[in-house]
């Protein structure tokens, strides 16, 4: 198959057509999964979009873990634009919520508005500051990233639960949880707005974090293609000798980088501490890091990409758990598949079908301007 | 009449929307050297791929000694008795020769008669075409020179009566080449059939009997080559008539603008490859830098632009010392001093492929007003300095968002060029400025780099094609084996010369 010529492919078949595909046959296979198990997949496409759109709780949650995917794509997404594999997002938040709690709660005596500011700053700079080390030695010593910062996520864990059962527990009561914060800082919740306009819901932890995690999609937006730094770091990720060559220091941009990326990643601290439990809980990342790298290679490492990319989790996450609330032959760890299957297809399958789409509609078009 | 042993007809190939050959003709006799001439790009190696079974092409059809064939894969190509000696040899480095030609074709499981029969047959090769080759010494003890004639070797092994050369001396010292002519000379003479592609005018004069020249996917024209000339060639292939000749004043040499001292250099594997360097530069004067490819030309350019350390030695820029083994300036304050730096490779080095051109067009000066204020980069700004230097520089397409990857290797390289010399730098560091680049660049970016030095800029040129050297240049040195072998004034200087001193005989 001779290789199609990239520049004369229209950016919509590329960025939307080939992932569309993928994810459709992601589908598709994921209902073969359904079947076997014994389900409709019909019934089970239904459940999910009624779970995620259907009513407006659902759809609370669906938009409440579409935040937590912005926040792990797009720190994966800032590291890997310097090619950078960080895949320690998941401890990068967790560290990120200690951040988040510290601040919090040791500057209480501020006005509100004033601690969130000071907390969300927390999360940045303790999920920066966890990510720095594995930086620095990659920096420095060529220790690779991949392999450090995913011992940094057990390192993490280990030193959260160390910390939520010896130093900062709720000793009044059992769990490996600490003491909830003040009521008054907890983030404004989905529900809050919703009874001002009259409208009356149930629990939702949808809360204006979401709005943290447009502000991170523009911000990243900006950083990436606006400024120097982005400049500097793309070219080190693209070409390190051509940077070099450039001036540009490959050590600066890898920290820089990876720092920006620990601080995003941190930021799901701040939804998941003020905006729901209001305290830390044992385990609260609960895998979001690791799903954020499957959101932000779908997609394609961009925030227009990423956002939509995190809403589709969101929907199979809350989908996902309408499903096996309904459906007694699937498990939870069913949707871990599906979700699997998903990666595989927009991630490690990528280019399966790419070459064949890309040519057709090349081919096509080649086929229209010429008539 | 005599029949041609390859015949193509209505050869047609596209990559995606590149129409790379369009209704190609063409007929080689037997025992000729047929040259296929063209700049970068016309389209020659995908022909030549195609007759020897890389590429299959749209449509057409290929008859060897009249008889039509089906190419699917260079194994047809084999049989048939085509054979093709690539610009990159395809050989295993820590095998011997022996066992690069027999691979693929050993015959046998546990090695005994066939292996006997092969090295007597080889043999008979080697003494028929004097090519001179232990078949027992390893590959990566040969010379580049000697690891050509390993693949001739192993195609006429193969039963090649074609055999395909794409570029064979692009690497080789004058030396080589010669002995190269000679071989190419005696498998004519036994009656084989050689086709020779080459972007080089003067080796298609020396060797060829019959060219044919290609330009932009097209074959523009057959003729023998007693009836033609260089300038008449060089005119079919780009379409208009070229200056083969550089207009340049007289040299007006002023004071030293750069210079080193005792400069020695080692490369990433702690290996000695610049040794005791000493070179002046003055302002207005072009000084080139001869020398066989990995004889520490790279890693002089590196030191010089910063990228490198320096071992021992020290580097002046316009008499103030800029660099010794404790202190050194980084290329970003060596830029700001005035010193621009065009590397040898390209897309290694010198640009990012993936970026924009516009990124590209201000690669290591994007920190400068005003490409970029308080660290936000002037979008509006950047993109009308790239139209205006890309229109000055003749890039096509002149597309400031177009990828990098996209343009033509000459246009990539006219990116860096513009970007440097819109600087105006008092020093210029040239590498290679003209590798893989199509004749109508090369004229222009001579020119420039001319009116550079005109201008009083201090030009040191490195390059491994001696015409481009000698065509330059006001002084030329030697480097052979890390080391300066020889300083000449550009007069009455020859090839010859220089090419003694680059093998390091002298």
């Amino acid at each position: 198959m001779a290789p199609v010529d990239k520049s004369k492919v229209p950016w919509w078949v590329s960025n939307l057509i080939v992932p569309l595909v993928n994810l459709t046959l992601a589908l598709l296979v994921s209902g073969l999964f359904i079947f076997i198990a014994g389900e409709n997949p019909y019934e089970a496409v239904r459940l999910i979009i009624y779970g995620s759109f259907g009513y407006i709780e659902g759809f609370a949650y669906t938009l409440y873990y579409t935040t937590n995917f912005v926040f792990t794509g797009l720190a994966f997404a800032v590291a890997f634009h310097c090619r950078l594999f960080n895949i320690g997002g998941e401890g990068q938040a967790y560290i990120g919520g200690l951040g988040v709690f510290l601040v919090a709660i040791n500057f209480s005596f501020l006005p509100v508005p004033i601690v969130w500011l000071l907390s969300i700053a927390g999360a940045v700079v303790f999920g920066a500051a966890w990510a720095f080390i594995p930086a620095y030695l990659q920096a420095t010593r060529g220790s690779h990233v991949v392999i450090t910062t995913i011992m940094f996520n057990f390192i993490a864990a280990s030193l959260m639960v160390f910390l939520l059962v010896d130093v900062i527990r709720d000793t009044s009561q059992m769990g490996p949880h600490t003491v909830a914060l003040p009521k008054e800082q907890w983030f404004p919740s989905f529900k809050d707005f919703a009874s001002l306009f009259g409208i009356k819901i149930r629990y939702s932890p949808l809360n204006i974090s979401f709005l943290l995690a447009i502000a991170a999609s523009v911000f990243v937006w900006f950083l990436v293609w606006k400024t120097r730094w982005g400049y500097e770091m793309r070219a080190v990720g693209h070409n390190t000798q051509a940077a070099i060559y450039a001036g540009i220091s490959p050590y600066k941009n890898i920290i820089i980088a990876m720092c920006i990326s620990g601080g995003l990643a941190g930021l799901l601290g701040v939804n998941e501490i003020l905006g729901v439990h209001h305290k830390i809980v044992a385990g609260f990342p609960a895998g979001y890091g690791f799903t954020g790298i499957a959101v932000a290679l779908m997609g394609r490492n961009h925030p227009i990409g990423i956002f939509p990319a995190a809403f589709l989790f969101g929907i199979l996450y809350q989908g996902g758990s309408e499903v096996t609330f309904d459906m007694p032959n699937i498990t939870r760890y069913m949707f871990v598949a599906v979700q699997g299957v998903i990666i595989l297809f927009s991630g490690a399958l990528e280019n399966l079908f790419r070459p064949q789409i890309e040519s057709f509609f090349v081919n096509r078009l080649n086929i229209k301007a010429s008539a | 009449m005599v029949s041609p042993i390859l015949e193509l007809t209505n050869i047609n190939k596209s990559f995606g929307h590149v129409h790379a050959n369009k209704n190609i003709n063409l007929k080689i006799n037997k025992g000729t050297i047929h040259g296929i001439i063209g700049e970068n790009g016309a389209g020659k190696s995908t022909l030549m791929s195609i007759v020897f079974g890389l590429y299959q092409a749209n449509s057409g059809t290929i008859k060897v000694n009249g008889k039509k064939i089906n190419l699917r894969s260079p194994k047809d190509s084999i049989i048939n008795g085509i054979g093709m000696v690539h610009q990159h040899f395809m050989l295993v480095e820590n095998f011997t020769v022996l066992e690069n030609i027999i691979l693929g074709f050993e015959g046998e499981l546990v090695f005994g008669k066939n292996l006997e029969k092969a090295k007597k047959d080889l043999k008979d090769l080697c003494d028929t075409y004097k090519l001179n080759i232990d078949l027992n010494s390893t590959i990566s003890d040969l010379s580049v020179g000697f690891r050509q004639r390993v693949e001739i070797l192993k195609s006429l092994y193969r039963g090649a009566e074609i055999l395909i050369l794409d570029e064979p001396t692009g690497v080789l010292t004058p030396q080589e080449v010669d002995e190269l002519f000679k071989i190419l000379r005696s498998l004519k003479e036994e009656g084989k059939t050689i086709v020779l592609i080459t972007h080089k005018l003067i080796e298609i004069m020396d060797l060829t009997s019959e060219v044919s020249v290609m330009r932009q996917g097209e074959m523009v024209g057959h003729t023998k080559t007693e009836n033609t000339n260089k300038e008449q060639l060089a005119e079919m292939m780009v379409g208009r008539s070229v200056l083969l000749r550089l207009d340049k004043s007289e040299v007006k040499a002023g004071e030293v603008l750069f210079s080193v001292k005792n400069l020695t250099v080692k490369d990433d594997l702690d290996v000695t490859r610049v040794k005791n360097v000493n070179l002046e530069i003055r302002s207005g004067e072009i000084l080139g830098l001869a020398g066989v490819t990995g004889n520490g030309q790279t890693e002089l350019l590196e030191a010089l632009s910063g990228i490198r350390k320096v071992e021992s030695g020290e580097i002046y820029l316009e008499g103030k010392k800029v660099s010794d083994s404790q202190n050194f300036l980084d290329p970003r304050e060596l830029k700001d001093k005035g010193l621009a730096h065009v590397p040898e490779d390209r897309q290694r080095m010198g640009l990012v492929t993936d970026f924009k051109a516009y990124e590209n067009l201000i690669f290591g000066y994007h920190d400068q007003q005003p490409f970029s204020k308080s660290s936000v980069l002037n979008h509006r700004d950047i993109i009308s300095h790239s139209k205006k230097i890309m229109e000055e520089y003749d890039v096509r397409p002149q597309s400031p968002n177009l990828i990098t990857s996209n343009f033509s290797g000459g246009n990539q390289q006219k990116i860096i060029l513009s970007r440097e010399l819109n600087e105006n730098p008092k020093v210029l560091l040239v590498g290679q400025p003209t590798r893989g680049v199509d004749i109508g660049a090369i004229e222009f970016i001579h020119q420039r780099l001319i009116d550079m030095r005109d201008r009083g800029a201090a030009i040191l040129l490195v390059s491994v094609e001696l015409d481009e050297v000698l065509s330059l240049s006001d002084r030329i040195v030697v480097m052979f084996d890390g080391k300066i072998v020889g300083e000449k004034e550009n007069k009455n200087v020859t090839d010859r010369e220089l090419g003694l001193l680059m093998a390091g005989v002298v």
